[in-house]
């Protein structure tokens, strides 16, 4: 049973890492690649360029390009534009960076304004001590009615 | 002390609105693209925006301002463009007819694949020079050209004399094409 479970595993892992280090796929690149003429995906254009761009990926594959050095290949022609998605690094970074600068500056935001509001409440104000003749009649009716 | 701090951050988000103003200004002022062909048909003569680029005929660049003095015919294609193919023959035989008067045919490749282009010019037997844009910068930014092809003829001093949009293929936009570079070689 121990063995087997650990076939099962092994050869869990073993699809996982065949398929990451497998030909890239060409429809997921037409979905990250923008078709320079109408600025939509690939997947979504059939402008004649797209249609050639198209072509242009199946062949790569097939020449086994990696998905990396396919996008180089065509931002080497069509320039950065064509990646749907900025890059990870240079000038693209910001792109990247900016939604957590903001998350982080809105979170810092929230953090001081719940601060600076719950020190402008103060401190609870202290109990009033009940008045004597409405005690005498609580502990009365609370003696009538434990009696 | 706190109400320094709300001054200087009063100061950040003015100075904040004020920079994407002057940015939204700034864009609006630099955009040339699009406006030459409507000069170009009120009779003025907007000058040419300069660029420098990869040539596809030969090794190096070219920068449009080196070729001052001599008449040009700015033509925008791609090797996927039907009408391109059409006029690339008309193309040629202006450049042969009218080189020795002063003229420059200079194609812009836009769009394109490098490799694409080159079988393209082959095909066609295209001897002027061809220029490589392929992200599209100068043609769409600079010249504003939304299809293709489009040519611009430009006079011995760079000013734009007249924009074609679409290819150049019927009679009467050849001989048009052919006035407006007579014009342009008589400057």
């Amino acid at each position: 049973m121990r063995a087997l479970l650990v076939a099962l595993l092994a050869s869990g892992v073993l699809a996982v890492g065949a398929q990451a280090a497998g030909p890239p796929n060409a429809a997921d690149l037409e979905a990250e690649l923008v078709c320079p003429v109408c600025e939509t995906t690939l997947d979504q254009s059939d402008a004649p360029v797209a249609e050639r761009m198209k072509s242009f990926i199946r062949e790569r594959i097939a020449a086994g390009d990696t998905e990396q050095e396919i996008k180089d290949a065509l931002v080497g022609e069509f320039g950065s534009g064509v990646l749907a998605t900025p890059p990870k690094s240079g000038f693209g970074l910001v792109a990247w960076l900016l939604p957590l600068v903001a998350l982080g500056i809105g979170l810092l935001t929230v953090v001081l304004l719940v601060r600076r509001w719950s020190r402008r409440r103060g401190p609870p104000a202290p109990e009033r001590p009940l008045d004597p003749d409405l005690e005498r009649r609580v502990d009365e009716e609370l003696a009538r009615f434990e009696g | 002390m706190a109400h320094r701090g709300r001054l200087v951050a009063q100061g950040v988000a003015v100075g904040f609105v004020a920079l994407l103003f002057l940015l939204l200004v700034w864009t609006l002022v630099t955009e040339e693209g699009g406006d030459l062909a409507a000069a170009a048909a009120r009779g003025e003569r907007p000058e040419a925006p300069d660029f420098t680029l990869e040539r596809l005929d030969r090794d190096g660049d070219l920068t449009l301002s080196s070729l001052r003095g001599k008449a040009v015919v700015l033509n925008a294609w791609a090797s996927w463009c039907l009408p391109c193919k059409e006029e690339a023959p008309f193309l040629e035989q202006v450049w042969r007819e009218e080189r020795a008067r002063g003229l420059v045919v200079v194609g812009l490749d836009a769009k394109d694949f490098r490799k694409d282009a080159r079988r393209f010019v082959r095909r066609f037997g295209l001897t002027f020079p061809i220029v490589f844009d392929g992200p599209g910068d100068v043609a769409a930014d600079l010249y504003g050209v939304t299809g293709f092809p489009e040519t611009f003829v430009l006079d011995r001093e760079g000013r734009v004399l007249d924009v074609f949009v679409g290819g150049i293929i019927a009679d009467e936009d050849r001989a048009r094409l052919r006035a407006a570079v007579n014009r342009a070689l008589a400057t």
